[in-house]
């Protein structure tokens, strides 16, 4: 039992609290707010050292036991996921100051923004099924806010789709938890892994299994539900849309491993082909379609489809390996993913246009911010010594572990276009000779936008050349998730 | 009365889907709308139908008495009945703003040309 | 929407709304009823209002704005988990005392939580709807 589970749930709801009486000023709003999320990232680091040390944390709200009541579960998985949550809240959220339209700000973004945390932040904590779907809806509600404000005619249109594809997959969540509720007559997680372990009746957990796999990869924009993405995502302000890339899909793929390893593990050999096989379409046609587009922004959102398949790849190998690659993968593409978004926003500051064949140049006057988008797209990309090649590397030693060529194979072959197309951003934008004026061409960025670029750019690097503990760590993270008992323990007590 | 509620439920996600498929946003709301609704009734009728006198104790009682309803599926129900109301009170915002910047209702008058 | 009979009907309707969403808030102590009906209930006197008269002057009627009103009932909510956890057990546990042989808990104080946001989130969302959609931002 403790408390301090709760804090990265109650320190946001407390800050929207505040913020929302001290409507309308904007340093206030701004101090308060990025304070706010300063205070859960500091939380989320303390959850974690206490877990790293003492093991899965588990506090049953209201002192309900177990099945009954609402359980909040930290394991290594859930707190690194926390961490790395606050960290990207932090940065986009200070990155926001400069380039987030003053209205705005003083009131409606950092509420938001902080709401939308909170939902995060419990949907990565929490220990029962139905309590995963409310936070869910938090999040969603609070993002369908963020995305539609302001609102031109283009965001609209991306909106619309959005808040349709993701109501569908609430509802498809919904009716999964009333099928599996039906069946197993309990919704807390650990429960579940003990009633379905012991169980052989297929039917109705693989129609609920598939209804929640539905709804998660349309959340994490798998192959076959992954056209929202990028109608929506580009059409919202910068810092808003690498906060998304970050967290939002992050949250279903979370979903799926939980689900994927906790529970649903019967039926192994339908369940992991359809994962691999939905991983592969998923980064092929991501990495293509992205190779086809001349936006900046379309092509790091088409990117965000294709990173998505990586992940799954590793949950679909389904060992130790895969899965820690998967967990790797995901921290170091949320980082180096926002950032690119990031940068794309200070190109948009400097040159006005995301349009690459407009861009050009950038290099010979910029070269810091031609510096600040090499290390996270060559991380993206895969090259050593980034983080992105640490991920690669995991996953692809797992799929040949795994004698599972064809993906592996697809894997390698994305990560080639991968290259391509962070090359073609390189190219055109940064290389390519500026056909404007080049006299006008020296402004200065607002050090509120270096900042957070810089360290997230700071952290690619250390992930990529001091991955041992790294790797170490979600190695260990992994290993609880292959075998829950000690999840289950933890939740349910040493008497299951 | 399983039966009923089952093919009700089949109705209202048939109904949905025809909804959902319209150009028109008006109508997709009432699809999601009915899409709510239908997984609402799915909850209720997969948690299982019983007879019986609501989860209440009765005053002076230690135990409830004999059969009582699963207060479970109805909890659930009732938190996602609150939940879509948001939803619904949200998107009905955002229909009459597309309206109001759009001029149009129908999700095809805006095209993919306007992006970007 | 602005006929006198509904202007009139309007002003004594409200109060009317608000009480029995009260007796219902205290009914749900014990019995059906509780937080979120009555919130629903006080919320609609005032829509209601809103209707016949207009947003402005409904919202100028309410001692504190939805906004505030929805942060207030938050506030309450918390505090009463937090108050289980100041005894020294997991968050949201019931702690209870007893005043003039009726038995008061936190879930009360969750209860009119409950009320109070949900009459903030109703109004907010109704005020949007009615008149300030385009100030959205």
């Amino acid at each position: 039992m403790s408390n301090l589970l709760l804090l990265p749930v109650i320190v946001p709801l407390a800050t929207v609290l505040i913020l929302l009486l001290a409507h309308g000023r904007k340093w206030l709003q701004q101090i308060i707010g990025i304070g706010g999320i300063a205070l859960q990232f500091t939380v989320a680091v303390w959850i974690f050292v206490v877990v790293n040390s003492q093991g899965i944390q588990v506090i049953q709200l209201g002192s309900w036991p177990a099945p009954f009541g609402i359980t909040f579960v930290a394991d290594l998985f859930s707190s690194i996921m926390l961490m790395v949550a606050a960290l990207i809240g932090l940065m986009t959220a200070i990155y926001a100051m400069p380039t987030i339209s003053d209205n705005r700000q003083r009131f409606s973004y950092y509420p938001l923004v902080n709401a939308m945390l909170m939902g995060v932040n419990g949907a990565f904590l929490t220990g029962d099924v139905f309590n995963l779907y409310v936070w869910f809806e938090v999040m969603i509600m609070a993002s369908f806010v963020l995305l539609t404000l302001g609102g031109s005619r283009q965001q609209m249109n991306g909106a619309i789709k959005y808040v349709a594809m993701n109501l569908v997959a609430s509802m498809l969540f919904l009716a999964g938890i009333g099928l599996l509720y039906g069946q197993a007559g309990t919704l807390n997680m650990a429960d579940l892994a003990l009633k379905i372990r012991a169980s052989d009746d297929a039917f109705l957990l693989n129609s609920s299994a598939m209804l929640f796999f539905v709804a998660f990869s349309l959340k994490a924009a798998l192959f076959p539900f992954f056209f929202w993405l990028p109608a929506s995502y580009p059409t919202a302000p910068m810092a808003i849309t690498a906060f998304f890339s970050g967290l939002l899909t992050k949250v279903g793929v979370y979903a799926l491993i939980r689900f994927f390893t906790l529970f649903f593990v019967q039926n192994q050999s339908f369940w992991h082909p359809l994962l691999l096989w939905a991983g592969g379409i998923t980064m092929l046609v991501g990495v293509l379609t992205a190779a086809s587009q001349y936006d900046m922004r379309r092509i790091l959102s088409f990117h965000i489809i294709s990173q998505i398949g990586y992940i799954i790849m590793g949950l679909g190998l389904f060992t130790v390996a895969g899965i820690a690659g998967a967990i790797y993968y995901m921290v170091h593409n949320i980082v180096a993913k926002a950032n690119t978004f990031l940068v794309a926003g200070m190109v948009y500051k400097l040159r006005g246009t995301y349009d690459l064949k407009a861009i050009s140049g950038l290099y010979k006057n910029y070269p810091l911010v031609a510096l600040l988008f090499v290390i996270p797209a060559m991380g993206l990309a895969g090259v050593p010594p980034f983080s992105g090649f640490v991920g690669k590397l995991m996953l692809v030693v797992a799929g040949f572990e795994a004698e599972k060529w064809v993906i592996t194979g697809v894997a390698l072959l994305v990560g080639l276009f991968t290259l391509f197309s962070m090359v073609k951003i390189w190219n055109e934008g940064f290389w390519k000779k500026h056909t404007g004026n080049d006299a006008s061409d020296n402004k200065k960025l607002p050090v509120a936008m270096l900042v957070p670029v810089a360290i997230l750019a700071l952290i690619t690097i250390l992930l990529g050349v001091a991955a041992e503990p790294v790797v170490e760590l979600c190695m260990r993270a992994a290993h609880q998730l292959i075998d829950p008992s000690s999840y289950i323990e933890a939740v349910l007590g040493k008497q299951y | 009365m399983g039966l009923i509620l089952s093919i009700l439920t089949g109705v209202l996600y048939a109904a949905a889907i025809y909804l959902l498929l319209r150009r028109s946003i008006v109508k997709m709301i009432l699809g999601i709308i009915f899409l709510g609704n239908a997984t609402n009734v799915l909850v209720f009728v997969s948690g299982g139908l019983t007879k019986a006198s609501p989860a209440f104790i009765a005053e002076g009682q230690q135990v409830a008495a004999e059969h009582i309803a699963d207060p479970l599926p109805q909890a659930l129900i009732l938190t996602a009945i609150v939940i879509s109301f948001g939803i619904i009170a949200f998107s009905l915002a955002l229909m009459y703003r597309f309206y109001k910047i759009t001029g149009t209702d129908d999700l095809d008058d805006v095209t993919e040309e306007d992006e970007v | 929407m602005t006929t006198q009979i509904l202007r009139i009907s309007s002003k004594y309707l409200k109060p009317a709304f608000v009480v029995l969403s009260l007796v219902i808030l205290y009914r749900g102590h014990n019995e059906p009823g509780g937080g979120f009906i009555s919130g629903l209930l006080a919320a609609s006197g005032y829509v209601f209002y809103m209707l016949a008269w207009n947003v402005e002057t409904a919202l100028k009627k309410m001692w504190i704005q939805p906004v505030p009103l929805m942060a207030i009932g938050l506030l309450l909510a918390l505090a009463s988990g937090i108050i289980g956890v100041a005894a020294g057990e997991p968050f949201m546990s019931g702690q209870w005392i007893t005043v003039l042989n009726i038995t008061l808990g936190t879930p009360l104080l969750f209860d009119v939580g409950v009320y109070f946001t949900v009459i903030g989130v109703m109004l907010t969302i109704m005020s949007v709807i009615l008149e300030k959609v385009d100030q959205w931002d």
